[in-house]
């Protein structure tokens, strides 16, 4: 006779003996994307890391997180791990980030650099510094020039271990940051703090120290390898009819001597000549120095200005004028004649015959600057070709350990590529020495906006950094772009979409009906239970980030 | 409707959980060691929004009461695929009896605890929108009328999905069922029958009835828990899409569940003693197609002249429920 009760007669069981995970065609699996803002990146950031980081806060509480230094130093020393500069950048990148930003296409883009100065501001107030190398591998490596390009190839080359000597002509390092950007845009108290904490980690520099001719420089100083960086300090010349007494001078030099507080006169009505970055730096600069007129004349549209759209902007803010399809076809002293232009059906600009007069005390030409290459005149091997130098994938100029790199070699002109090349080129120095070859790191696949579930993410607009009002942008060198404080910084960091990267929702978790998804705790993810999860595929709908994929299983 | 209120963190209060939130912030089904009322094992099919809104509530449930707990069940999928005899999945005191009693058996064992002085046990009945809106009807109604101790519970899928997808009173218009096959002059279900079982709920003056969806956990929790802050006969309707049933994606699910929310077909609000207090808003609001299109149940209405009469009919009933519960902010509604 059973023991058991009436009309029983199977002991009770669990339905975990039921191993529903047979049922499954498809399998969850968690990826680890691209996100859009790091492939941007033209210094390499992994922008999504420190944003993760920061997203924590201040606070001295670790809360979940596990062991280590506050979450914004935390955040900070990522970004030190690729890009040596965060408070420069936070303040003159233009932000390609951004641009690529999927959270642009929901409200607007995160206010990624406005983070990253944040950070960088931080870490100057703080004192925060870089650990030396732990072992010195005896090589000696010598950068030629102080611009973000050097400066990052030393920084990155220090921290391999390499000795590294920096040589610049200028008097101060800094490069184009100290004699191209105006100080309205890069304080000089934050260009020295970050330059002296990249010197503080044992960088020799010698300033004041032109390098003619490199094989030299190299044989005397006992160098293995170099890394030149001289950048594109020239400023193009146009031919101008000109008159005996019109003053013509060109940008580059004009925001050289504007740098070292001994500005040119320019008079009270000043004209630049060109499109570019260079052309609203120096009409800013004019208006700050005295002119009551600057007027930028492009021979093209507004749509083709090489500029970028926010330096526009902020000149227009401060009273510069445009004049569009113009350009400049003779000069006297207080007078332009400036022939108007029409575009062709390829978008060209062609003369129409129609001539203005524009009142002008002087002219600055902002046509776009060469690099001098004289100290590689003679170097076997080394091509140089429309001004710049070739250089290999892994930016070595024909010649055996001379590596080069930011304006000098064929690339976008702009500090976060320099910061970039410079990173690059110390990878590949350091592998060089080492007689081996720098493995460029696998690529993820992009994380792409159709990939977020957006439902998930609240709504949030973007934090607008203060601007220093007009009447004082144009009487003072001050910062025109203010910073963001504590409680906004972090909530411009929150507004991190996350894109193709778990960030611990446990949105999977809380949505599988099968109760197949496992919690591994803070920093550990999850975990499929393939005993029991029936792949419904729910958990890859509701992932905020679009971190998880379904995938045909093996049949 | 209060979702937990919460300083701006990535995803707010949308997601199940957030590892920047504190502890006492984040929903019950983040919580690691969360009751799974309803364990591993069970044999629901792919992607069930009845699987997932039973254990979602029983698991608000159980913290709510202190894991001092008692379930009814009424016959259906849940009970089918839940209790395979000798198995079962449920990790709660659960009881079955048949499909139209729950109601009853649920009184039955408050009035039980009441006797006993257990007090402190609290009691939930459940069943699909069969065993509530039509076998069990009586039952609640009784059960309503009498203000008995209880929170009543129904998963409503639209159809008697155990048995094979028949109509039910629950069932849509123009939803293809078994019994409503897509044919004749009017393919689908009829427009004009059926039962809105949380007005009729509200016509007894209970304390609490409240809607919710599976696409919504926090309010959902927030639903149950703010039930078991009442005594006396409370009523939750979930809505929980059935891929089976519904002739959906087993992954679009929730997806689903939220298109009903955001198009106004299922306004989900909350009321007191007949009167409603509070409905959750449209927050992304969108056409009836977007929700109808995921689903082969309304396929026939996108073949032909008269189908796309028969989702402006459809439109117009979600474009009433908007109106007549308030579903969009006052100047999107003024607009």
């Amino acid at each position: 006779m059973s023991d058991k009760p009436f009309a029983i007669t199977l002991d009770v069981g669990s339905s975990l003996a039921n191993k529903t995970g047979s049922w499954r065609t498809e399998r969850p699996v968690y990826l680890d994307l691209m996100p859009p803002c790091n492939h941007a990146c033209p210094a390499g950031e992994n922008i999504q890391q420190w944003l993760y980081h920061a997203e924590d806060g201040g606070s001295a509480d670790q809360g979940g997180r596990p062991p280590g230094p506050p979450a914004y130093e935390q955040a900070w020393r990522q970004i030190m791990a690729d890009n040596p500069l965060p408070a420069i950048m936070g303040r003159v990148c233009y932000r390609p980030c951004e641009t690529a930003c999927n959270r642009g296409q929901l409200d607007s883009a995160v206010g990624i650099n406005s983070v990253e100065r944040f950070l960088g501001d931080q870490a100057i107030s703080a004192g925060w510094t870089m650990p030396a190398p732990a072992a010195a591998s005896g090589q000696r490596v010598l950068v030629v020039g102080a611009g973000p390009s050097g400066l990052s190839a030393a920084y990155h080359l220090t921290q391999l271990g390499h000795q590294v000597t920096i040589m610049d002509s200028g008097p101060q390092p800094g490069g184009m940051m100290r004699y191209g950007i105006p100080a309205y845009r890069l304080p000089r108290d934050v260009l020295a703090a970050e330059i002296d904490r990249i010197l503080a980690m044992g960088v020799e520099l010698k300033a004041g120290h032109a390098v003619t001719d490199i094989r030299a420089e190299m044989r005397d100083g006992r160098f293995d390898a170099a890394f030149l960086a001289v950048g594109a300090q020239i400023g193009k010349r146009a031919y101008i009819p000109a008159g005996d007494s019109a003053r013509i001078l060109d940008a580059v030099t004009f925001l050289h001597q504007a740098g070292d507080g001994e500005p040119p006169q320019l008079g009270r009505r000043v004209v630049v000549y060109g499109g570019g970055n260079t052309a609203m730096d120096a009409a800013r600069t004019a208006r700050r120095l005295g002119a009551s007129d600057a007027v930028v004349v492009y021979r093209r549209t507004r749509a083709q200005m090489p500029a970028h759209d926010i330096e526009v902007e902020e000149a227009t803010e401060e009273g510069v004028r445009m004049e569009w399809l113009s350009t400049i076809a003779r000069a006297d002293a207080g007078a332009l004649t400036i022939e108007k232009m029409k575009l062709d059906e390829t978008g060209f600009p062609q003369p129409t015959g129609e001539f203005e007069t524009l009142a002008a005390d002087s002219v600055v030409l902002a046509l776009g600057q060469q690099a001098s290459l004289s100290l590689l005149d003679g170097v076997p091997g080394v091509e140089i070709a429309d001004g710049t130098v070739k250089v290999g994938p892994d930016l070595m100029t024909g010649y055996p350990g001379i590596f080069a790199g930011g304006d000098m070699v064929p690339a976008e002109r702009t500090v976060t590529v320099a910061i970039g090349h410079g990173k690059k080129a110390a990878r590949h120095i350091d592998a060089w020495l080492r007689n081996s070859a720098w493995p460029p790191p696998e690529q993820h696949q992009l994380a792409d906006f159709d990939g977020l579930n957006t439902w998930y993410y609240s709504d949030a607009p973007a934090t607008v950094r203060p601007q220093l009002e007009v009447a004082r942008r144009i009487s003072t060198f001050d910062e025109v772009t203010g910073g963001l404080d504590e409680s906004n910084a972090l909530y411009e960091a929150r507004r991190c979409l996350s894109c193709g990267n778990c960030f611990e929702c446990d949105n999977c978790y809380g949505v599988c009906p099968d109760n197949a998804v496992i919690k591994l705790g803070p920093g550990h993810r999850y975990a499929v239970d393939l005993d029991y999860c029936k792949g419904c595929g729910i958990c890859a709908s509701e992932c905020p980030c679009g971190a998880i994929e379904m995938q045909p299983e093996q049949i | 409707m209060a979702p937990t209120p919460v300083k701006f963190y990535q995803t707010g209060s949308f997601a199940a959980g957030n590892r920047l939130l504190a502890e006492d912030l984040r929903s019950v089904q983040s919580d690691p060691a969360r009751t799974n009322s309803l364990n591993c094992g069970h044999r629901a099919c792919q992607g069930c929004g009845e699987a997932l809104g039973a254990r979602y509530a029983l698991d608000a449930a159980m913290r709510a009461a202190g894991r001092q707990l008692i379930a009814v069940n009424a016959t259906g999928c849940l009970e089918v695929f839940s209790t395979p005899y000798p198995e079962t999945s449920w990790q709660i005191a659960w009881i079955h009896s048949l499909f139209g009693n729950a109601p009853a058996v649920a009184t039955g064992i408050a009035a039980a605890m009441r006797a006993k002085g257990r007090t402190d046990v609290r009691v939930v009945g459940q069943g699909g929108d069969g065993g509530t809106v039509d076998i069990g009807f009586a039952c609640l109604s009784g059960m309503f009328e009498r203000n008995d101790d209880v929170l009543f519970i129904c998963y409503d899928n639209e159809a008697y999905m155990n048995t094979g997808v028949q109509r039910s009173g629950a069932t849509p218009p123009a939803a293809r069922t078994a019994t409503t096959p897509a044919v004749g002059p009017e393919p689908g279900n009829v427009f004009g029958q059926g039962k809105n079982a949380p007005l009729i709920a509200m016509a007894h003056q209970i304390p609490y009835v409240a809607t919710a969806t599976v696409a919504g956990l926090r309010d959902l929790e927030y639903k149950v828990r703010r039930a078991m802050d009442f005594r006396g006969a409370r009523y939750l309707h979930v809505l929980v899409p059935c891929p089976l049933g519904w002739g959906s994606a087993s992954g679009d699910t929730i997806k689903i569940a939220r298109l009903a929310e955001q198009t106004g077909l299922f306004p989900v609000f909350e009321a007191e003693h007949g009167e409603v207090t509070a409905v959750s808003l449209i927050r992304r609001q969108a056409p009836v197609e977007d929700y109808l299109r995921l689903q082969s149940r309304y396929a026939h209405l996108f073949k032909s002249e008269a189908g796309t009469q028969t989702i402006a009919r459809l439109q117009a009933i979600a474009d009433r429920n908007i109106a007549r519960f308030g579903l969009l902010r006052e100047e999107e509604s003024a607009s």
